[in-house]
């Protein structure tokens, strides 16, 4: 490995050392104050040595992995993820009944995985990345083990997981019977598209992938495993785990061809379809947060996919636009809800939030503007996702995607008013929160609020701000 | 920059209201009718120096300005005012500003966002007038959505939920499939000729073919016929305007419906003209439909707010079979119509909301009599049911006589159809005068008569209707910046 390489490879060393550090310090007895703030700065140092190295970028490290713009970028999204997570993270657990501290070790593990996953290009380092990524979490979504819905969700997701890996196994099998290599690039060398074998290889393949984004109709577990997760497990599930995941199958899409491959793209359209129109649907008539959340990523992640049809590099942008725009959303959302919890038992109920507009006005709104941007309204970062998504849809002239997009699309507004309506109801609960233990981690957690805040309406007024950058960091390495 | 500026002032007004209301509700009553007053000022001032006397050079373009916004996709922050948008945009801020005053008592609680939300919906309204890139349009298109939906969720009656919901979804739904035409127009135009741009002139030399053109004009045309509204896309319109706060209502019926057949003027006809021209039957027919539906429906209202708000339905017919006559007397009249519409309409929900202020009831099963001790308001309330039934010597004759004798060209059936509506239109507005004001007193309590503030509402909007009905020129004026 030369020097370069090492470079590169550097901020991946970091991510993975950041967990034995974590260890290290429970080992010395340290307190969740300091651990916090030792993750917080070692994801601070990742990001820094990513932006450090990235002259030295694209480096391939045969067979496994490769380090370019695209990982770089995607990775970088999954750490700023984690980063916030992480601070939410402080007063969700501090006040819960679990010890905290073993949690940061999961989650610091299970985004290496993820971030594995945006540099691989390999079957090894993919399936790797995947089964790192799922072991640790099925540890954190069953993380407060007392509580009923917790376990539930932990074995459901641990079984459907386990199943799908085989699959994700079979599949890849499947397509090195058919080319005779795991390699992404000679895969693509030696593909005869239309052959029948890799056709089942990819499908099984989609069925561990379509998992993991929670797409119909692998998407039954998604509702359960949001509301019985910890809220910050389960906005983590919702952006890094799912960011990884799609980072994945874009490479992989990219590398070969799949889109002028027509038997896969019709494969993919109707997962996309089915998606869209199940997840809108499905979320209509929920009363819980969490559920609804977990129904509209389902539609989101359809969305996403009409931006993986084309497969040039509009659509790469488009998507990965996409995905930081749903990153940052969700995270508001799901901050929003942290913020609201009670020490033994989660805001998830809409009934929380009625009328909290008059209650706590400033909470309120960074609600309401998470949601307008999940329903893609301008002057939100979601509305210009939206609109680069359905660019790239019309470009490539996928009307039936398309069509179904928007269509859906208003079906899925009348959920995010009926939340939206609720905040600003008249009848006002006062929540009984009791005063906050530690002023200095709340005003943190306020404060990641309005920079996430400020981003999406950036974002969302100012595009340029970021496009060229997207741009500029898809273009390293290809 | 100073198109920019009319926006950017209602924009912070909203937020300075929202902000200061929580130390001095008064305070953002003046922000808000100080902000709405100066965008009147900064009008008048372009009006008169630009747009006095008829028009006759080839450039009908007052002022533009334009500077890129997003510059990667072809969109450019591209704003301009011809005859058209100067009408609009006075009507605008003329009923903006009735509508601040007219919710000066209405409003108790939570005021400050109240007139946020007003404002944020005339800076959408304004921009939609001014937008000549399709994508700042449509975002603007948007963004008086969000702040009307508040209006009537937390400001309207009983049944404010549903009507908001409903509001928002028909509206968006048109939305989406107006971005898809845009973006379909988009690829179309950059296909053809290299260059990738939203900007209003330069689609305006695509060459479409003959079906593509039909499709992407029928996305633009739902998103604008739902707006408008034509039936059978309306039924978002009773619900809306009769939940909505009063000056919710004013500012819907006024300005809102307005954004539609604007939209129709300045984008599908010159964009799509032959397609236009072939489905002009068709739209023609559903105006005339929409006139005898609307008037129908309001003669079997007992809501006196519904009322209005089919009446609405029934104008906005005229507009429509006005537009595509394809005639340009008819259109000089579908501009007359759609400002004396704003007018008259929005002061019979103005006087249905000071009714309701008094009575605290829509139904005018339960009114009666009110001219006895509300003589002065029966008076005005007069005038303007004469003003809808079309009466010479206010505006709405002339509109609509302008538009019969522009269709009369077109399309002589449609037009004997469309003249039966001023005799529906008379049916149900003597009906509603009197069941409301004359007949015998229902309610025993004394009831105040107009108050000043309502005067000055209803002296204004009276006078304007008499004014554009003795001397139309004005609009014709501007409009000649426009047509020729």
């Amino acid at each position: 490995m030369t020097h370069q390489q090492l470079m590169a490879l550097l901020p991946f060393m970091e991510l993975a050392t950041a967990s034995i550090v974590i260890i290290l310090l429970i080992a010395f007895r340290q307190g969740h104050t300091i651990i916090q703030i030792i993750g917080f700065l070692m994801m601070c140092l990742v990001i820094f040595t990513m932006w450090y190295v990235r002259d030295v970028l694209p480096q391939a490290i045969m067979p496994l992995l490769i380090v370019d713009g695209y990982g770089a970028l995607f990775t970088g999204l999954i750490i700023f993820c984690v980063l916030v997570v992480g601070l939410f993270s402080y007063i969700y657990f501090e006040e819960r009944e679990e010890n905290p501290r073993e949690y940061y070790i999961l989650i610091f593990l299970s985004t290496l995985g993820a971030a594995i996953l945006t540099i691989s290009r390999h079957f090894i380092s993919f399936f790797i990345g995947l089964e790192l990524l799922s072991v640790s979490l099925y540890a954190l979504i069953a993380y407060l083990r007392t509580r009923n819905n917790a376990v539930e969700a932990g074995i459901k997701y641990l079984l459907l997981a386990a199943l799908t890996s085989a699959f994700l196994l079979f599949g890849m099998a499947l397509i090195y019977m058919d080319t005779g290599s795991m390699d992404f690039s000679i895969i693509a060398k030696k593909l005869d598209s239309s052959s029948p074998l890799f056709i089942a290889g990819f499908s099984l393949i989609m069925v561990a992938v379509g998992f993991k984004l929670a797409l119909v109709p692998f998407h039954l577990w998604a509702a359960d495993v949001y509301q019985g997760a910890p809220p910050p497990v389960a906005s983590f599930i919702a952006t890094v785990s799912k960011i990884g995941v799609f980072a994945v199958l874009l490479r992989f899409a990219q590398e070969l061809h799949l889109q002028s491959n027509h038997s896969v793209m019709t494969i993919v359209s109707a997962i996309a379809i089915l998606s869209m129109i199940t997840g809108n649907i499905l979320a209509l008539r929920q009363q819980n947060i969490k559920r609804l959340l977990a129904y509209s990523s389902i539609a989101h992640f359809g969305y996403l996919l009409v931006a993986f049809l084309p497969g040039n590099s509009r659509g790469v942008e488009a998507a990965a636009f996409y995905l930081i725009a749903y990153a940052v959303t969700i995270l508001i959302a799901f901050g929003v809800m942290i913020l609201l919890s009670a020490k033994d038992k989660d805001a998830d109920s809409l009934s929380v939030y009625r009328g909290l507009f008059w209650e706590k006005p400033f909470v309120a709104v960074v609600l309401s503007v998470a949601l307008l941007s999940l329903a893609g309204i301008p002057l939100t970062a979601g509305f210009i996702g939206k609109f680069y998504v359905l660019m790239a849809g019309v470009e490539q002239q996928a009307w039936l995607p398309v069509i179904v997009l928007v269509v859906t699309s208003v079906i899925g507004l009348y959920y995010y008013l009926r939340i939206i309506s609720t905040l600003f109801s008249d009848v006002a609960v006062v929540i009984q929160k009791e005063k906050s233990l530690h002023p200095f981690f709340y005003a943190a957690s306020y404060a990641a609020l309005v920079v996430l805040v400020m981003m999406l309406l950036g974002f969302g007024v100012v595009p340029s701000i970021i496009i060229p950058g997207i741009k500029q960091f898809l273009l390293i390495g290809n | 920059m100073i198109l920019v500026w009319l926006i950017v002032v209602l924009l912070s007004g909203g937020m300075l209201c929202w902000l200061i209301a929580r130390w001095n509700p008064m305070a953002a009553k003046w922000i808000a009718l100080f902000a709405v007053l100066a965008d009147l000022a900064i009008l008048m001032n372009i009006w008169l120096q630009y747009g006095r006397g008829t028009h006759t050079s080839t450039d009908t373009w007052m002022i533009q300005y334009q500077t890129a916004w997003i510059p990667s996709f072809g969109i450019s922050f591209h704003v301009a005012i011809d005859g058209l948008s100067m009408i609009l945009l006075l009507l605008t801020f003329f009923l903006g500003t009735l509508a601040v005053l007219c919710s000066w008592k209405e409003i108790h609680n939570r005021t400050g966002f109240y007139y946020f939300n007003l404002l944020w919906t005339l800076a959408g309204i304004s921009g939609v007038f001014v937008a000549l890139d399709l994508f700042l349009f449509y975002f603007f298109w948007e963004v008086m959505l969000v702040p009307m939906y508040l209006l009537i969720l937390i400001w309207g009656d009983k049944n404010r939920r549903y009507a908001a919901y409903k509001f928002f979804i028909f509206t968006q739904a048109g939305g989406l499939l107006m971005l898809l035409s845009i973006l379909s127009l988009y690829f179309t135009h950059g296909a053809k000729n290299g260059t990738y741009s939203y900007d209003y002139f330069s689609l305006l030399n695509t060459q479409l073919e003959p079906a593509t053109a039909k499709w992407i004009m029928i996305g633009f045309m739902i998103a604008f016929v739902i707006k408008l509204p034509m039936v059978p896309f309306h039924s978002w319109l009773p619900d809306a305007h009769s939940e909505a706060p009063t000056a919710g209502s004013l500012i819907l019926a006024g300005l809102l419906l307005k954004t539609g057949a604007y939209g129709i003027i300045r984008f599908v006809l010159p964009l799509f003209h032959q397609a236009a021209v072939d489905i002009a039957w068709w739209a023609m027919l559903f105006g005339v439909i929409g006139i005898i539906y609307g008037a129908m429906m309001a003669f079997a209202q007992t809501d006196i707010k519904r009322l209005i708000a089919y009446t609405s339905v029934s104008h906005m017919g005229f507009v429509l079979t006005g537009i595509f006559a394809f005639r340009e007397i008819a259109m000089q009249g579908v501009v007359m119509q759609i400002v004396t519409h704003g007018i008259s309409t929005g002061a019979l929900f103005v006087l249905a909301g000071m009714i309701k202020e008094r009575l605290h009831t829509r139904d005018i099963e339960k009114m009666g009599g009110l001219w006895t001790s509300m003589p002065a308001m029966g008076g005005v309330a007069m005038l303007f049911t004469m003003a809808s039934l079309g009466l010479p010597v206010l505006g709405n004759f002339i509109a609509e006589f302008l538009i019969l004798l522009g269709t009369f060209q077109a399309n002589v059936l449609l037009t004997v159809l469309a003249s039966t509506g001023l005799v529906f239109s008379a049916l149900y507005s003597l009906r509603m005068m009197q069941k409301v004001f004359l007949g015998p007193t229902t309610s025993g309590d004394k009831l105040t008569d107009i108050t000043a503030r309502e005067l000055i509402i209803l002296a204004t909007l009276s006078i304007a209707i008499v004014l554009l009905g003795l001397y139309p020129q004005t609009v014709m004026d501007l409009l000649s910046y426009r047509l020729h």
